[in-house]
């Protein structure tokens, strides 16, 4: 299989390069490029629970936007309430994210499973704009609530805490980022290999084939949701410490549209695709952002060239066709 | 509360449907021909605002600006599916949504480099302004206007479905695309003329509307996120499922935003009532998109494709 | 713990690695980010605050600052990754352009525990004028609160008594409501709020013209004033409209058209102040872009001739002399009066406006004055002297 060993080497080049070019800007003192990589690592991570739904259980979802919302106000709430001192729900507030990111999946999980409950009733197109619906309400509400800061947002004023590691240094967030978007590769990968990733991809594939040989497909496409949202509800709780700053522009529809392309762009279902992905939006944003104003336009013509005549995203240009590996 | 402000606001409901529905119309119509999801519907709409006020303002005619609208929504629509769109029909959803996405940027940018980053002016016609009296209540003409708009667009694309050729070609694309080709039907056609109408019915509820809103850049994004509730209130694909699902998120939604603050004002003191029932308002249609979801998954008017 | 100690200890890492490089040389020009919105509906707000800086720069021939400019597409975490470009890699010593208050409480924290001066062209979030102060932020527009504060005064000067109210439902239109009741001493017909970006506001008009009011306040920004404005005037109510500026400044009005005339409005600024700045201000800024400035663009000129003036008297080097120059405010601002408060926020007087029509053109005129001398009702809460 040429194909397959060739997209091993494409992932080992990836994540050795997300590894690499931070060390050097390390050395070289450039703490603007570290906070660029971590800023990759972590809409990868993003990218790789949405293709958990998407690219693996062929659910898209515009409306993953949402979750990392949460993900992020989680973090931003604990981190407020420990700042103050004061109980959330009765409960303490916290600084750790070893304490934060468990709350902010349980809880992007819990509004995953519900917004998925009612969503998976249906399918295809009905699901792409239902999931958006839902995505707008939450958006909605998280500005219309005052609590904590509608509009404009809250800030995080010193980032939460890793044992062992000052993540107010860009190396040092750096690497949680790196370790956390490995562990979810891992886990991903995992996933596709396992009884319950076959399941799934048998329903992609033909949901009356799957539910007659005893799969129930609802069930299984409710699980993947959730924990799709899960891992995207964690990818937020980190870029809200990054940004040190939760906002409700963060779960607006726009960003479900990044988060799409960041997997289209790498090439869907591949397991680094959100990783190319996300460093081709990144480094796109950061190169024609400062050189003109109408960025934009030249980014939506990059997408169209990439849907048009690039199907198998950047994975796919170099690895070969072979689809889903 | 007085009857006549209760029926004021069922008539603003009522013209809030009416131009979601022209919005709608257009997007379930694509889909049901063609099985495209198309994000762009609402660049669509923001085409037509846009070549509506720059052509009232330089002719001073707004009727000449209507058209203009109009027209080049449905150019412009016509452009996009030859040149893109066309290739996407045999894709995945998810191959359209990105292309569409990427729409959306481009015709932003687009706009914004050909008219200037400011909002643009765009006036009622004279002989729509002002308001008429109902009897218990004051009115505005153009809202009533919009109004008749609304419902003679329906009206003809009812007729034009039901009665014309073109229409007997649109049903048969809806259940057999293979079917009609074989027939004779020059399927590349008929798929860019489905779609420059819905284009066009897109820019003329903004072009309409855009005499009573702003014209800016993004103007369509948020008009396009409704219309998906509508869609999928009423069912993909149905111009019937459209029209009621138009007219259910029209009323509620504005009933939703005049009554509940009103209602919590029974319980609280008169700021906090504002806030948390303007708040509510806001999800309320999406509470009953998703009631209607654990009723009837496919719509209240299931298309039969 | 105050929130700028926990700051500037948390932060001191950062700060470390981002002022490495920024021992320039003397001679070297100061770079200047400016951060702010030219794509998507907002766009036209950032535009005017980009030109009104690069002519008080260009005017002022001085080649002390080296612009660098760019979109933060009104996205929080758009703006704090630029920001941070800008600081780390650009090494800029100075921020400033962000329109939006959300934007710039997500940037304006870290830039200046970074010791980054951040100078407001628009924005004047509460949060940055109380226990949030800072020494190396400086407000050269307004504290949000006061431009509605001015509006809740002048209705007073007006006479209104029965005044129906409305804003967005975010912290911006409810410190906007807020601010105009703490000086309107009538009463309220009635109190509203719309949702953010809301289009349609015919359910809003019906229950204003129920209400028996005898006036009405307005505060809704961009596209939102737009749209109200376009349906009033078709709705055939006749009640006179206050307002603070936003709504019907020189950057929207061409849009609301005949329907803002008469209109009184609320600001610190007006084209036609009669000051030697502001008339070669007004003048210079048509002959370069074409058209009349915005509030924005007035703004943005006056920051740009603040942070001339203290580049010509100090060191950026020398934070402490350069903040104290700042201080001193030692320009010509086309405002006429203008100083700062202990909170680095200005004093200043605030002015009612009307919509007016000169030459086919929709333009505002000085009425009268709402405020003299007026500081934020925060400041007191300011730790700085």
């Amino acid at each position: 299989m040429p194909e397959k060993s060739r997209e091993y080497a494409v992932n080992a080049v990836l994540a050795l390069g997300l590894l690499l070019v931070p060390l050097w800007a390390l050395w070289a003192g450039e703490p603007f490029t570290i906070t660029l990589a971590t800023r990759i690592a972590i809409l990868a991570l993003a990218g790789v629970g949405l293709n958990i739904a998407l690219g693996l259980g062929g659910m898209v979802s515009f409306g993953h936007a949402a979750y990392f919302g949460i993900g992020a106000y989680v973090a931003g709430i604990l981190a407020q309430h420990a700042f103050l001192n004061t109980p959330v729900l009765g409960l303490p507030g916290s600084n750790q994210m070893l304490t934060i990111w468990p709350v902010a999946m349980l809880i992007s999980g819990v509004m995953a499973t519900a917004i998925g409950a009612l969503s998976l009733r249906t399918s295809g197109i009905f699901f792409i704009m239902i999931t958006l619906a839902f995505a707008q309400m939450v958006f909605y509400f998280a500005i219309s609530w005052p609590a904590y800061g509608g509009e404009d947002g809250l800030p995080i004023y010193v980032r939460n805490q890793f044992p062992g590691l000052n993540t107010m240094r860009p190396w040092d967030l750096f690497l949680v980022a790196f370790g956390v978007l490995m562990v979810g590769l891992a886990f991903s990968a995992l996933l596709r290999g396992s009884r319950f990733g076959a399941a799934l991809m048998a329903i992609r594939q033909n949901p009356e084939r799957a539910a007659a040989v005893g799969i129930n497909p609802y069930g299984v496409q409710l699980t993947a949701f959730a924990i799709s949202g899960m891992i995207t509800g964690l990818a937020g709780a980190l870029m809200a410490d990054l940004t040190r700053f939760t906002s409700p522009s963060m779960m607006a529809w726009p960003m479900s549209g990044e988060l799409i392309v960041i997997i289209i762009l790498g090439g869907t279902g591949r397991l680094f695709g959100p990783v190319a992905g996300a460093a081709i939006l990144v480094g796109f944003e950061v190169t024609f952002g400062g050189m003109t104003e109408h960025w934009k336009l030249w980014l939506g013509l990059v997408l169209l060239g990439a849907v048009l005549f690039a199907r198998g995203g950047l994975i796919g240009l170099i690895a070969g066709k072979e689809r889903h590996g | 509360m007085t009857a006549a402000l209760f029926l004021e606001q069922v008539l603003n409901g009522l013209q809030l449907g009416l131009m979601l529905f022209l919005m709608s119309a257009g997007l379930t119509l694509v889909f049901g021909v063609m099985g495209l999801i198309n994000l762009a519907h609402g660049s669509l709409y923001m085409i037509g605002a846009f070549f509506c006020a720059a052509a009232a303002a330089a002719s001073g005619n707004f009727w000449l600006g209507l058209i203009a609208g109009t027209a080049a929504a449905a150019a412009a629509g016509a452009l996009i599916e030859v040149t893109v769109l066309r290739r996407l029909y045999d894709r995945d959803h998810l191959d359209q949504v990105l292309a569409t996405f990427a729409l959306i940027l481009v015709l932003s940018e687009l706009t914004k480099i050909g008219f200037g980053p400011f909002p643009l002016f765009l006036d009622v016609p004279p002989i729509l302004s002002g308001t008429v009296n109902l009897g218990i209540a004051h009115y505005p003409l153009y809202r009533l206007a919009l109004i008749g708009f609304g419902l003679a667009v329906a009206l003809g694309l009812w007729l034009l479905i039901a009665r014309t050729r073109l229409g007997i070609r649109i049903r048969a694309g809806e259940n057999d695309r293979e079917m009609i080709a074989a027939l004779g039907v020059n399927i590349r056609a008929l798929y860019t003329l489905v779609f420059a109408l819905g284009a066009g019915l897109a820019g003329l509820a903004g072009a309409l509307v855009g005499a009573v809103q702003s014209v800016q850049v993004g103007m369509g994004e948020p008009v396009l996120i409704l219309a998906f509730v509508v869609i999928v209130i009423g069912g993909i694909g149905s111009i019937k499922g459209a029209m009621v699902g138009a007219l259910m998120v029209g009323v509620i939604d504005t009933m939703g935003r005049f009554l509940l603050p009103r209602l919590f004002g029974h319980f609280m003191e008169q700021s906090q009532a504002a806030g948390i029932g303007a708040a509510l308002a806001s999800m309320l249609i999406y509470v009953l998109m998703a009631a209607v979801l654990v009723i009837r998954p496919k719509g209240l008017f299931p298309a039969h494709a | 713990m105050t929130i700028r100690t926990t700051l500037s200890a948390g932060l001191a890492a950062m700060s470390l690695t981002a002022t490495l490089g920024a021992s320039t040389a003397l001679a070297d020009p100061v770079t200047v980010g400016l951060i702010t919105t030219l794509s998507g509906g907002g766009a036209g707000l950032g535009v005017d605050i980009r030109d009104g800086f690069q002519l008080a720069l260009s005017m002022s021939g001085s080649d002390a600052i080296h612009l660098v400019v760019e979109d933060d597409a009104q996205r929080p975490e758009q703006a704090v990754q630029i920001a941070d470009r800008m600081i780390q890699s650009e090494r800029a010593q100075i921020l400033t352009g962000i329109v939006w208050s959300n934007l710039a409480m997500a940037v304006v924290p870290s830039a200046t525990a970074q010791d980054v001066i951040y100078v407001s062209p628009n924005a004047g979030p509460s949060q940055l004028a109380g226990a949030g102060c800072t020494p190396n932020y400086f407000n050269a527009a307004y504290q949000n609160d006061t431009m509605h504060e001015a509006s809740g005064a002048y209705a007073n000067v007006l006479g209104y008594e029965n005044t129906f109210i409305m804003a967005p439902n975010y912290p911006a239109g409810i410190d906007a409501l807020t601010g105009f009741k703490r000086y309107f001493e009538g009463s309220l017909a009635g109190e509203l709020f719309t949702q953010l970006g809301q289009t349609d506001f015919a359910a809003e008009i019906a229950q204003i013209r129920a209400s028996g009011a005898d006036s009405i306040f307005i505060f809704e920004p961009g596209g939102m004033g737009i749209s109200f404005m376009r349906q009033y005037a078709q709705s055939g109510i006749d009640l006179p409209i206050i307002s603070a500026a936003f709504s019907f400044s020189q950057d929207v009005l061409p849009a609301v058209g005949d329907s803002a005339l008469g209109v009184i409005n609320t600001a610190e600024w007006s084209p036609d102040m009669d000051n030697a700045a502001n008339q070669a201000f007004v003048a210079g800024f048509q002959e370069a872009y074409g058209r009349l400035p915005s509030v924005y663009a007035a703004q943005a000129f006056d920051s740009a001739n603040l942070i001339l003036s203290a580049l010509a008297a100090a060191d950026i080097n020398d934070l402490p002399a350069f903040r104290t120059a700042m201080r001193a405010a030692d320009f010509d601002s086309v405002r006429g009066a203008f100083r700062f408060g202990n909170n680095q926020h200005p004093i200043q007087n605030y002015y009612a406006r009307e919509v007016v029509s000169v030459d086919g053109v929709l333009t505002n005129r000085m009425v009268g004055t709402a405020f003299e001398d007026h500081q934020d009702v925060y400041a007191t809460d300011c730790a700085m002297e």
